[in-house]
């Protein structure tokens, strides 16, 4: 396997945790909800899937307890947003607070502890493909089912009765609300839709990315899944596009280093950060294309009036 | 059955004072029961968490000492969100501040005069409103969204503070250790009493809530901030410029948070180092909102805080929780005074069946 | 009734002198942790130091511990915690404690202090540290015996001295053996996190390098390895686990032999304070098993150990040359603690750049 292939392989493996969280976020944000505790519904994620791991032997029902816990854990966040209309960002940032305070207390116990990773499923035919089959079909599920959620939310946004509905929600409550839609039910199930996706993008942390618990595995990577739904002016293929920019910048810095690159390893560890703020003002500054893409009821409460 | 909400015509006064004393009943309630869970006495937690921290003068001043800089950053902040400016990096604006205001006692370390400290603080200053004029300016003018562009702004000024104190500012005397001088007497804020360690950031702190405070009662400034952010265009019918508030309130939060940053480092640390700080930047967002963006309720708020990390480790010691209990506990405070702070708006009704309702308080 | 009284006074008496020994107040010794207790790393060793201490000396002591202390004024307020709530000997575990650690001591002359992997001392303060660089010398030559590209991957935490000594001493090592030997160095830019971790291990070994080891503490790079079926040097502790087959040896941090030594002293009123750089002749760090290597490399490593635990072989001796080709040191002259301790420059041969 040529060094390009490897770099690859561990390209999609950082990336597919971001991708995931993000799209995840992306359809929250698309109903008109901010919901900053992605890293909280990340973390709680990865302890879940690793602790249901160790305790029934089986990656699948971690994955699985993953994906309820980042649900369950969000439906928190929609009660008080949603139902109680308190402030959407303190709301998340207490969640995040939270997340981390009682995913530590979860795992003490699985500390140390050497996980089950999840092995690859080769698809017959496609994986022997020269250079894209190793690469793209012969992955771990957790990516397969990020590639079907990006290509399923894109139809469901775009190509679908509903997807407009939950669009229109976010473009417009009081208008979606008029026209007879649920606002506050459509938001609901988004938020659940993205602390599900959040609680998949934990287990794959603790199933395949790096099979084992430490306190704070997520470091960070909920603020830059926020970051990419924003990049990707809430597109999901550009979003798969930022979600593995960052990552190949974030390996190729570290392959720079290894290669004996003399650059110091700050700026280079800068780099994605960096980027992704280029980017921003480079989408940003036409503000006709970034207001057709942004929800513009994002972050605003909702309260049907009697 | 169904919850649903209903605007009150009015602002509930009664509930604005006892949202927060309910929100703290639920927390200890909630905490009381988590410890029962844990296997620990739930009166002695609750007493080591909440009352011992207060009973000596030493924990009195290790109490200002961290409250301060959450204090002055969230008043900074309380003008930012209640324009709509959503800054979420203070802590990079922090960092910032503390870096600016350093030049003078490590790289001109020779120079010795009363006007040192003044010096700092004001470029300290200067420091975090400028690195906070970078969202400004992209939101402004580039339109981008301020949220996110601060946010990355935070990774990029850690990275600086560490590729300072390792390379260009590594104390030459230091055993090669990733740290700057310490700096000279003249540079370090004192004490402001004898009895403890507090310094003169406490001070700043209440004197910058009470001056935040007075502004958005008293002046125009402050009925600006309060219209441009509830309407952007009530506030341009009434001749306010957004521009110029998206200038003005993103650097008078960097201000605020580089006056904290170089405070905490002249007057807690003595020199810079890789990390300066264990995340007063975000705190201090959940500060602003705890004390309801309101600069004297922010006093109370960080001082509350303050009072969590304290207690938590009164109660590592007294019962043996472990670290991780203090988090829980904030993020439980945090999200029961969020959740009372609805009755301060609405009127909560349980509707148990098609035909009527209960409300569930308030009900005149 | 006379004599009656008597002998219950007696009894008394003897009851009442007998017991100041079993009424007498146990020391407190407390702990002050950077991290969490149950980090799999640099912090639990401490911890485990901490319960053996615990059990060996049982009936004169009970321990305290604050973990997650920040570095910084968080720090200085839970030793000064410590040293109000009776704590009579106070072990601070990570260097960024320092100036705090220097700090209470001053204000608590009569609390002893003990301050790890620092350099500052008082009457009541010392200071201690392990001689890591040992185990590193031994891992070197294992590494050039059983790699067959003759280049090794190192995961870096942050430049400092400590880590700066790690790679020159494993680099020494290792051409002890195979004078062509190479390094190849990436700075994670932390002590844990373990995908940024494992993706630095993923990058080394795509880069080409068939021997891994490491100065961050999580279990990934060994996953990694495991994976890519090359072996790899556990840190901190032993790391069997995740790599079964993969892990050749480790440097465990073995602080407990130390704290009971310290503490003892504490009790019988013999204390003082001192700089003490312990190695692996006094246990401060063990080797674990060598395994998963042929019997000749085994018998290398031991002999190798026993050298050094004798104090025949001391791993910076010359002749050695600093990495941009200036004389070091001289053949058969060691490098003296101070130099060790500030250490900022690589040996020849080290494929990397350091801040300057």
């Amino acid at each position: 396997m040529s060094i390009i292939e490897a770099i690859l392989l561990t390209v999609i493996t950082a990336s597919t945790p971001l991708v995931l969280a993000a799209v995840g976020e992306l359809v929250t944000e698309r109903s008109g909800v901010l919901n900053l505790g992605v890293e909280g519904m990340m973390i709680m994620g990865a302890v879940c899937a690793f602790a249901a791991t160790q305790l029934s032997g089986s990656p699948y029902l971690g994955i699985l307890a993953g994906i309820t816990s980042g649900a369950a854990f969000s439906l928190l966040f929609g009660f008080l947003t949603l139902t109680l209309v308190a402030n959407q960002v303190a709301t998340g940032l207490a969640l995040t607070i939270l997340g981390l305070g009682v995913s530590g207390m979860i795992g003490e116990s699985f500390v140390g502890v050497s996980g089950i990773k999840l092995q690859p499923i080769g698809i017959p035919i496609l994986s022997g493909v020269p250079y894209i089959g190793p690469l793209l079909f012969r992955q771990d599920i957790i990516f397969y089912l990020s590639i079907a959620i990006i290509v399923g939310v894109n139809w469901f946004l775009f190509k679908s009765r509903a997807g407009l509905r939950l669009r229109s929600v976010g473009d417009s409550h009081a208008s979606a609300h008029a026209l007879g839609i649920n606002v506050i039910r459509t938001r609901y199930l988004a938020v659940m839709f993205g602390g599900a996706c959040a609680g998949l993008a934990g287990a794959q942390l603790s199933l395949v990315y790096t099979p084992q618990w430490v306190e704070n595995m997520s470091a960070g990577r909920g603020w830059i899944a926020l970051a990419l739904v924003v990049f990707a002016s809430w597109r999901p293929w550009r979003l798969v596009a930022g979600g593995y920019l960052f990552g190949a910048v974030s390996i190729s810095q570290l392959h720079a280093q290894a290669f004996g690159i003399g650059i110091p390893s700050q700026f280079l560890s800068a780099l994605p950060y960096l980027a992704t703020v280029v980017v921003l003002i480079l989408i940003s500054h036409n503000r006709r294309t970034t207001l057709i893409n942004t929800p513009a009821s994002l972050g605003k409460p909702f309260v049907p009036d009697r | 059955m169904r919850i649903e909400l209903e605007k009150r015509p009015n602002i509930s006064t009664l509930f604005s004072i006892l949202s927060p004393f309910i929100a703290l009943v639920l927390t200890i309630v909630v905490g009381a029961i988590m410890f029962v869970l844990l296997g620990k006495n739930p009166l002695n937690a609750l007493y080591s968490f909440f009352v011992e921290p207060l009973l000596e003068v030493w924990s009195l001043h290790e109490l200002a000492i961290k409250a301060a800089p959450l204090i002055l950053i969230a008043v900074g902040l309380s003008v930012c969100y209640r324009s709509n400016n959503w800054n979420i990096g203070a802590e990079g604006q922090f960092i910032m501040g503390a870096i600016a205001g350093s030049i003078l006692p490590v790289v001109f370390y020779e120079w010795h005069s009363p006007l040192v400290l003044p010096l700092m603080l004001l470029m300290g200053m200067l420091g975090g409103a400028l690195f906070a004029g970078i969202p400004a300016f992209l939101k402004a003018h580039l339109n981008t969204n301020e949220i996110l562009t601060s946010l990355m702004l935070v990774y990029v000024a850690q990275l600086f503070l560490d590729w300072l104190v390792r390379g260009p500012w590594r104390n030459p005397g230091g055993m090669n250790f990733p740290e700057t001088r310490t700096f000279s007497a003249e540079a370090i804020l004192p004490e402001m009493l004898s009895s403890g360690r507090a310094h003169w950031g406490f001070a700043f702190a209440i004197i910058a809530a009470i001056l935040v405070w007075f502004m958005m009662r008293y002046t125009l400034k402050g009925f600006e901030i309060t219209v441009l952010g509830q309407s952007e265009r009530a506030g341009r019918f009434a001749g306010f410029s957004t521009r110029k508030m998206i200038w003005f309130s993103m650097m008078l939060s960097g201000a605020c948070a580089g006056l904290a940053g170089i405070s905490e480092v002249s007057g807690a640390i003595q020199q810079l180092r890789p990390v300066i700080s264990p995340g007063y930047g975000f705190t201090a967002i959940i500060v602003a909102f705890l004390g309801r963006l309101n600069p004297l309720g922010i006093i109370a708020a960080g001082l509350v805080l303050a009072l969590t990390y304290l207690g938590g480790e009164a109660a590592q010691l007294s019962i043996g929780v472990s670290e991780k209990v203090t988090r829980v506990f904030q993020g439980l405070l945090l999200f029961f005074v969020l959740s009372c702070d609805t009755l301060i708006h609405y009127r909560i009704r349980v509707i148990w069946s098609k035909l009527g309702g209960t409300t569930v308080e308030g009900g005149r | 009734m006379k004599r009656l009284m008597f002998a219950l006074a007696a009894t008394v008496a003897i009851v009442g002198f007998s017991m100041p020994a079993s009424a007498q107040e146990k020391a407190k010794i407390c702990f002050v942790y950077v991290g969490s207790k149950t980090d799999g790393g640099w912090t639990q060793a401490h911890d485990i130091g901490r319960q053996e201490l615990e059990k060996a000396l049982a009936d004169k002591i009970e321990t305290q511990f604050l973990e997650n202390v920040p570095e910084g004024p968080d720090a200085e307020r839970a030793i000064e915690r410590l040293a109000r709530s009776g704590c009579g000997l106070i072990f601070t575990t990570s260097f960024g404690f320092m100036d705090a650690t220097v700090k209470i001591a001053a204000k608590f002359p009569d609390v002893k202090f003990e301050h790890a992997t620092g350099y500052k001392t008082a009457p009541n303060l010392a200071t201690y540290n392990s001689r890591f660089y040992e185990g590193r010398y031994i891992q070197g030559q294992i590494a050039a015996k059983i790699s067959q590209k003759g280049v090794a991957g190192y995961i870096a935490s942050f430049p400092i001295p400590e880590v700066v000594m790690g790679i020159n001493s494993f680099l020494i090592g290792a051409r002890t053996v195979n004078p062509e030997f190479k390094l190849k160095v990436v700075w994670a830019n932390t002590w844990f996190d373990p995908g940024k971790e494992a993706d630095a291990a993923k990058a080394l070994i795509d880069q080409g390098v068939d021997i891994l080891t490491q100065h961050t503490d999580t279990t990934a790079p060994m996953q990694v390895a495991a994976e890519r079926g090359i072996k790899a040097f556990g840190q901190a502790s032993d790391m069997i686990k995740a790599g079964p087959e993969t892990q050749l040896t480790a440097i465990v941090d073995t602080w407990g032999s130390y704290y009971i030594k310290r503490t003892q002293a504490f009790i019988d009123g013999k204390w003082e304070t001192t700089s003490s750089w312990d190695g692996l002749k006094d246990g401060i760090l063990t080797m674990a098993p060598y395994t998963n290597m042929p019997d000749d490399v085994k018998a290398m490593a031991e002999e190798t150990q026993k050298k050094i635990e004798s104090g025949e072989l001391k791993p910076f001796t010359g002749p050695l040359k600093k990495q941009d080709g200036s004389e070091w040191l001289a053949a058969g002259a060691s490098s003296d603690d101070g130099t060790l301790l500030g250490m900022n420059f690589y040996v020849e041969g080290v494929d990397d750049k350091l801040p300057q």
